[in-house]
């Protein structure tokens, strides 16, 4: 089987400072990878490496395309890696801002990636737009609603919607539960799991909270200082952590 | 279907003065098709440890933990993720879902998970939540909120909705009723005479006596005990 | 005249320009940058098509300004009037008879021909820039050819509106290419813009971009396959030479509400009538 992701001995440098060194996995389709570590630990920089928004030192991430197989996304033309960023890719951002345009109606936020890739009729993009809203749980009659008027919980569910709607195989997520309330938050994971079920997608959650990771996550990597100290499936990371730090990390959870 | 050969485990504690302990040594046994296998042992003897190890939720030093042919010890971890779904089913004593999720989809979900179309996963959910005695005015609800025998017959349901060829059940009659007892009982029952390998922790000695084949002491593989 | 040196700008400054508008008319529909000089004249007063203009006249040429379709208007006249003082050029209010013609806001109505160059005055060049403010990112969106933004607006307004509501400054894709702004000119004016057979210049002074479309570019306005593009206009014949075919301002005549609807070019709507012909509202 040939893993959808394939990261090998991705380093980035920020002048003497590491911002994450020689990390290498590999993704298969379906499978959902948590990263956790503390805040400096080097896990969204790893991200944006891998997502193509911070070019690494070194390293390659080799992603399996639909129409050439695998292809070192790194190397590959701009306008190729922006192509996948908006069909193939989603990438959701902690903060819903970053990730919406806040100027533009619900319906025009989801539409957007549709006319990105070529969709120019107004009935069916209007149409795709509503049956996503229902899917992340936002009433229909908001679809010509600035996001503005939404709650924190309604604006991270329509940047997942907007993300989702070209049917990406490959979700990058960046906290994001992170500055939601914690009723929202399990909303939220729910309809995420329910997604990457039923869409068969493959996801990298960076994160800080193992409660996220413990729903959401399959496998689990730690990090600190930039480098992967311990990785393996989620519960057995979690409950059985090997490394000093992932214990560490384990221990300091505040348990409820 | 089950088959432990040579297993040991310890554990490192790097926060407090990097203290070894070791937990199992030296385990080998197997559970056939169809079979039942009780593990035994005062507390601590490493019951749970044992059972969490073959689950693959605790790492394994050294051995081989053989499901389905497929070594647990040594595989990546997306297979273990398929095995779980596919082959492993584990009911422990704690029910661990995501907050707010209506107890029918939480009891329906490892049928998703297979990719059973939602009414079918949902109609076997239901039978077994009617089966289990769980009141219909709560399956809308989330069993957070529920008491603990009510969370331990929901985790069950969830554990049996999935026909699995292997089982791990970690005290599935403990904080029940008689009647639901006898439920749970006759579930487990039904999965050996389907063929399911079996094995679990019982502290009902007469549950055990009922549903189990053979008895292993754990006692005897723990290195701190038996010294 | 001889205060200054032939239309005003320095001999090396209209190089530079000129050397802007043959990239534009070789890129068509891309925003060439330039070094946009200070005019005697304030910013969107049409400095941008000022420089142009300046850039391409000859001491042959004959030079005609409209502003929003008129010859008479103060800007109209004003720029007429610098560039008779600085080139010395001849000028004339016909459409036919001018070789350069300097306009904000409007194509006229009148055919052009070959030999012909339209300045048009430009405040915003950047068709993106309302949904993405980001000047990096746009260019980028530009080489790269990612114009799903661009259709994002036009969605926007169906919601909002139920039709695409955006009646000037329509944007069009060049040669299949470049997205455009095509300046602040009526949508009815858009189809002009495809298949014209005089060179069409683009000025931004303030923002210090130039663009162009040589003759007989294609030019096609942005739409949905279910909201296809539509030129419109005011649904009445012109009150004073009763043209159906031309773009029409509407006039407020009196305080109870009476309004007539006239050629917005000049220059037609006096040709039409010389002609004979004669609108409801023709004194």
């Amino acid at each position: 089987m040939t893993p959808l992701l394939s990261v090998q001995g991705i380093t980035k440098r920020y002048g003497a400072h590491i911002g994450c060194a020689d990390v290498s996995f590999d993704l298969y389709p379906g499978e959902v990878m948590g990263i956790v570590g503390e805040s400096g630990s080097g896990k969204s920089t790893l991200l944006n490496c891998m997502a193509g928004h911070l070019t690494p030192d070194a390293g390659q991430v080799v992603f399996d395309t639909r129409t050439d197989g695998p292809r070192d996304t790194i190397t590959m033309s701009e306008p190729e890696r922006r192509m996948l960023g908006r069909t193939d890719w989603a990438f959701v951002h902690q903060h819903a801002r970053d990730g919406l345009r806040m100027g533009v109606s619900a319906g025009g936020n989801v539409g957007e990636r549709l006319m990105a890739v070529g969709e120019r009729h107004y009935g069916d993009i209007r149409d795709k737009a509503t049956d996503w809203l229902g899917r992340v749980e936002i009433d229909a009659s908001r679809v010509d609603d600035r996001p503005t008027t939404f709650s924190g919980g309604m604006q991270q569910r329509l940047q997942i919607a907007r993300n989702l709607v070209t049917g990406p195989r490959l979700v990058f997520m960046d906290e994001p539960t992170g500055g939601l309330d914690v009723s929202v938050q399990a909303r939220l994971l729910d309809l995420l799991r329910g997604l990457v079920r039923d869409m068969g997608l493959s996801a990298i959650i960076v994160t800080h909270d193992l409660a996220v990771v413990r729903l959401l996550a399959d496998r689990l990597m730690v990090m600190k200082s930039g480098r992967v100290v311990e990785a393996g499936l989620t519960d057995q990371v979690l409950d059985d952590p090997q490394h000093a730090y992932s214990q560490l990390l384990v221990s300091s959870v505040l348990q409820v | 279907m089950i088959e432990l050969k040579n297993v040991s485990k310890t554990f490192t504690l790097h926060n407090q003065g990097s203290a070894v302990i070791e937990v199992i040594s030296d385990v080998s046994f197997a559970v056939a098709p169809g079979e039942c296998l009780a593990l035994t042992g005062a507390s601590g003897a490493g019951k749970s440890t044992l059972m969490r190890m073959i689950y693959g939720n605790y790492l394994t030093q050294a051995g081989e933990i053989r499901i389905g042919g497929l070594d647990i010890v040594k595989s990546e971890p997306r297979d273990i993720v398929k095995l779980r779904r596919d082959v492993l089913g584990y009911v422990s004593q704690f029910l661990r879902v995501v907050p707010r999720v209506p107890t029918l989809d939480v009891v329906a979900e490892p049928l998703r998970a297979l990719g059973v179309p939602a009414d079918e996963a949902q109609d076997r959910a239901t039978a077994l939540l009617t089966q289990l005695n769980i009141p219909e005015r709560l399956w809308s609800l989330s069993p957070t909120t529920f008491s603990g025998g009510e969370q331990q017959r929901v985790n069950i349901a969830r554990g049996f909705a999935h026909s699995y060829p292997a089982m791990l059940l970690d005290e599935p009659t403990a904080s029940l009723d008689a009647a639901n007892r006898e439920v749970v009982l006759s579930l487990i029952e039904d999965a050996k005479a389907r063929g399911a390998a079996i094995m679990g922790i019982f502290h009902d000695e007469a549950a055990r006596t009922r549903v189990c084949d053979r008895e292993i002491d754990v006692g005897r593989f723990t290195p701190g005990i038996a010294a | 005249m001889t205060e200054y040196n032939f239309a005003y700008l320095d001999e090396q400054t209209k190089r530079m320009i000129r050397r802007a508008i043959l990239k534009g008319l070789a890129i068509p529909g891309y925003q060439v940058p330039f070094a946009s000089r200070e005019m005697p004249m304030p910013y969107g007063w049409g400095t941008g098509g000022v420089q142009v203009s300046a850039a391409v006249l000859t001491p042959k040429d004959t030079f005609k300004v409209i502003d929003q379709g008129a010859d008479d208007t103060t800007n109209a006249v004003s720029i007429r009037t610098f560039f008779q003082r600085t080139a010395g050029v001849a000028t004339t209010t016909a459409t036919s008879d001018a070789t350069v013609i300097q306009t904000r806001h409007r194509i006229p109505e009148e055919r052009l021909h070959e030999g012909q160059i339209l300045v048009y005055q430009v405040p915003i060049p950047e068709p993106l820039r309302f949904l993405e403010p980001r000047e990096s990112e746009t260019r980028k969106m530009h080489s790269l050819e990612e114009y799903g933004l661009m259709h994002v607006k036009l969605y926007e307004d169906i919601s909002r509106h139920g039709h695409i509501a955006t009646s000037y400054a329509y944007p069009v894709k060049v040669e299949g290419r470049y997205v455009m702004d095509p300046s602040p000119i009526p949508k009815f004016d858009n189809p002009k813009l495809g298949d014209m057979a005089a060179i069409q210049l683009f000025g931004a002074g303030r923002e210090q971009r130039i663009y162009a479309l040589p003759p007989y570019t294609q030019v096609v306005s942005l739409d949905f396959e279910d909201h296809p593009f539509e030129a419109s206009k005011a649904d009445h014949p012109c009150g004073m030479c009763g043209a159906t075919d031309s773009y029409l301002d509407e006039l407020i005549i009196d305080d109870a509400g009476g309004r007539m609807f006239v050629c917005s070019d000049t220059d037609y709507c006096e040709a039409r009538q010389s002609a004979g012909h004669k609108g409801k509202d023709a004194a």
